[in-house]
């Protein structure tokens, strides 16, 4: 073996220049792939955490069929004292009630119609990032009083600051018409233009009183420390719901569905690339082991005749192309691993990204994932299709004649 | 001159098939990566040009007319200066046929059993139907007859919110100029459907005449969309509307007011450059090495040719053609490849089992590959001229062997 291991080393680099290109082209590889994955993957792992902590959370308890109709009648009853309790069995803060309705918002000058949020002032902070967007005046404190906050652009578009007063009319839970004289106390700004056009903020417990709702509400929103939590709570959440209420879990997944297909999406474009670089670099091995072998026909014509087998000529091959590899696996993995490692502390900035930033709701900077899956994950696949490559010229040595090969040159 | 070259083209193109296993090999690898270039180009293309089609279409227009303070302040009270009258006569004066004009107000829409925001918009229907989306969606009912039509054309899932169908009343409230609510009752005529849902939920439309009424606005509008030929280069049409009309008034072309669409279309252009680059630096290790080993095998062959009297820049020249016969026949089959997969597809590739993924981008679930001459060309004149510099090592170094210690090697 240790002789299969020198000899196979040694045929490597009679031949320096032609192994450093094959090497070449596996580290470029190698490099481009770890930095692609790695920035991958980073990118979806903050467009969920964005897309979530803005105001969807991971978990929502609702009524069955609210997500798609949001009829005001759809309620969780007893809103508030349910999420207690489920902040008391998950050992959670980040839970919070919350009621929502369409109204039409008036200030002195203008009306438009946007959604309303009734929200618990003292935990939707847990849940949501819109309290802390807050850059004009204050976020809601008191859980009854007659306050508003609203998103930055239709704050624009109704003429208004802090201090002014909001009309709002809809219709409540039990069809009566619905109205109420909110005072603005707060501004906020996301950065996302839905957001800041579409949605106001009021406390529950005025919300509840606008619009005849008593003590139920619309929904349950749950944040958790990571997603991957999301199933086990999930279980625990089904299991709290009271007996004979009609309630739902929601996952994320669930809420905003598009962002799971969208991550899909373009996770599927991104493999087609991959692939057709990684079956490049095959075809460069291909190419060098083939040459290689073809180059000493004359060689092993000898040392077959001298007793050696054809199969052991064939593991001789597969061993030089796996030390190739790994030669290509371990610089690219360095190389690789220090460029996304250098670009994960000062983040990525591509052109295009503002405006995407202001549309998704992304940070204008990407840092790159670095797991093992991002740094080892594509070099091994490399690996793999080169010794695959290497196969064919590795099995024509079966059908090596030794007389004829020993006429070549 | 010329019989040298033809002789040392002749010497480039028998030398590459004197190893055909290893020409094949890296004729295939180029084939591949030409094909990659062109297919996933056409692919991105696609997607991309249909998503601003498709959000230009939907209302913005290639160039837009305000009041210069409507952009701020979207309401009723910044409307154009110029009446409908006065407008017609200046798009005749200036031979511009393919434009609209509209009320857009925001407002709020009632059912028996529901309410909803949307943006209501009076429209002239004769006009928008060669511009926008909506009179081709129609699935249920019809769409707007005149200005003066009283019906309301409604988005299928709006409809769906807000449990009405067609042949209901609803009531449309806004506010005119003078801020007070402005109401009216309107029948549903029409329901459509849109490539993306928002389309159908956040908008509502009536025939331009009945919503002025309603508002108190008569003769007056909000918006002017005028369409040009081609949505990447509206600078000509811009320069014409801006002559056409004082200085009262704010044109902008599509790019200045959707600015996700128009930075992703600039994004689509770097994006196919540094895809080529990208695989062909891949390839370039493999034809390199090919060139090297080429050389290397026949160093001794090349040495005494020199000493027979070949010039060395003959040498670098065959070396060279070796490397542009193999670019150019790869790259011929590649591209041949590339329009033989492309061409079945012309019809569409459907991508509904991830269509909300893809709506949440801005695109239709159905993609259609765009072939641009300007990606193929990009394309292959990269691959040539990045091809050309990698091999003028190898050529160089073939070119500068000493004839003696060249025969002289093993």
């Amino acid at each position: 073996m240790g002789l299969s291991l020198r000899l196979a080393w040694r045929n490597l680099w009679r031949q320096p220049r032609r192994t450093w290109l094959t090497v070449g082209a596996m580290v470029f590889c190698n490099v481009l792939l770890i930095f692609m994955i790695s920035l991958q993957l980073g990118t979806y792992s903050m467009m969920i955490e964005n897309a979530l902590q803005a105001f969807t959370g991971h978990l929502q308890v609702q009524a069955p069929g609210y997500k798609d109709d949001m009829k005001i009648r759809q309620v969780v009853p007893d809103v508030a004292e349910f999420a207690a309790r489920i902040r008391d069995s998950l050992g959670l803060e980040s839970v919070s009630a919350r009621g929502g309705t369409f109204a039409l918002a008036s200030s002195e000058d203008r009306s438009y119609g946007i959604q309303v949020f009734g929200v618990d002032p003292e935990h939707e902070s847990h849940v949501s990032s819109i309290p802390g967007l807050i850059d004009k005046g204050r976020y809601l404190e008191d859980s009854t009083a007659a306050e508003i906050v609203i998103g930055s652009v239709l704050a624009r578009n109704l003429r208004v600051v802090p201090g002014d007063e909001i009309i709002l009319l809809g219709s409540g839970r039990d069809g009566s018409f619905a109205a109420g004289v909110a005072a603005i106390v707060g501004v906020f700004n996301s950065g996302v233009a839905d957001i800041d056009r579409n949605i106001a903020e009021i406390p529950l417990g005025y919300f509840q009183d606008t619009f005849a709702m008593r003590s139920a509400g619309h929904e349950i929103v749950v944040k958790l420390g990571s997603i991957d939590h999301v199933t086990k709570a999930k279980q625990q959440l089904e299991m709290l719901i009271p007996e004979g209420e009609k309630l739902v879990v929601l996952d994320w997944n669930d809420l905003q569905p598009g962002l799971q297909e969208a991550i899909r999406a373009d996770m599927g474009s991104a493999m087609f690339i991959y692939s057709i670089l990684v079956i490049l670099v095959a075809f460069s091995v291909l190419n060098t082991q083939l040459m290689s072998v073809l180059e000493r026909t004359h060689e092993f014509g000898v040392v077959i005749s001298l007793g050696m087998k054809p199969a052991q000529l064939g593991r001789l091959v597969m061993l030089e192309t796996l030390m190739l590899g790994s030669l290509g696996l371990v610089c690219g993995v360095l190389l690789g691993g220090l460029v996304t490692a250098w670009t994960a502390s000062a983040g990525v900035s591509l052109p295009g990204m503002q405006e995407m930033a202001a549309q998704f709701n992304l940070s204008e900077r990407i840092y790159p994932l670095v797991s093992p899956l991002t740094l080892l994950g594509a070099p091994i696949v490399v690996l793999l299709f080169t010794l695959i490559a290497a196969l064919y010229p590795a099995i024509r040595l079966h059908w090596l004649q030794p007389v004829e090969a020993m006429r070549s040159i | 001159m010329m019989r040298t070259m033809r002789i040392v083209a002749m010497l480039a193109w028998r030398n590459l098939w004197r190893n055909h296993r290893r020409t094949i090999i890296m004729l295939s690898a180029i084939t591949i990566g030409a094909w990659a270039m062109i297919f996933m180009t056409a692919l991105s293309r696609g997607m991309v040009s249909d998503m601003i089609r498709d959000g230009i279409r939907s209302l913005p227009g290639h160039i837009q007319v305000h009041n210069p303070a409507y952009r701020d302040d979207p309401s009723i009270g910044n409307l154009i200066p110029d009446t409908d009258r006065d407008i017609a006569a200046r798009f005749g004066k200036a031979g511009i046929s393919n434009w609209t004009s509209r009320v857009r107000v925001p407002a709020v829409v009632t059912s028996e059993r529901d309410s909803r925001g949307v943006t209501f918009i009076g429209i002239d229907p004769q006009r928008e139907s060669t511009m926008s989306f909506v009179a081709d969606d129609i699935v249920e009912g019809r769409f707007l007859e005149s200005v003066d039509d009283t019906g309301l054309v409604m988005g299928a899932r709006l409809a769906d919110i807000l449990d009405t169908e067609l042949g209901k009343r609803v009531v449309v409230m806004s506010q005119d100029p003078d801020n007070d609510i402005a109401d009216r009752g309107y029948r549903i005529v029409g329901i459509f459907k849109a490539k993306l849902e928002t389309q159908e939920t956040a908008m509502l439309f009536a025939g331009k005449a009945t919503v002025q009424k309603m508002l108190g606005i008569e003769g007056r509008v909000n918006e002017i969309a005028v369409m040009g030929d081609d949505y990447r280069d509206v600078e000509p049409l811009f320069e014409k509307v801006n002559a056409a009309f004082d200085d009262d008034v704010e044109v902008l072309r599509w790019m200045d007011i959707e600015l996700y669409l128009s930075s992703t279309m600039k994004f689509m252009d770097s994006f196919v450059l540094v895809f080529v680059v990208i695989i062909f630096l891949a390839l370039a290790f493999g034809l390199v090495n090919t060139l090297v080993m080429a050389i290397f095998e026949r160093m001794r062959e090349i040495g005494m040719l020199m000493a027979l009297g070949m010039r060395p820049s003959a040498i670098l020249a065959e070396v060279m053609m070796e490397s542009f016969f193999l670019l150019v026949i790869g790259l011929t089959l590649g591209n041949l490849l590339a329009f033989a997969t492309l061409w079945p597809l012309q019809d569409g590739i459907d991508l509904s089992f991830i269509s909300q993924g893809l709506a949440y981008f801005g695109y239709a679930s159905v993609l259609y590959p765009e072939t641009a001459a300007k990606d193929v060309v990009l394309a292959n004149v990269t691959v040539l001229i990045l091809g050309f510099f990698a091999s003028l090592s190898p050529a160089w170094r073939a070119s500068r062997y000493e004839p003696v210690e060249a025969i002289n090697k093993e």
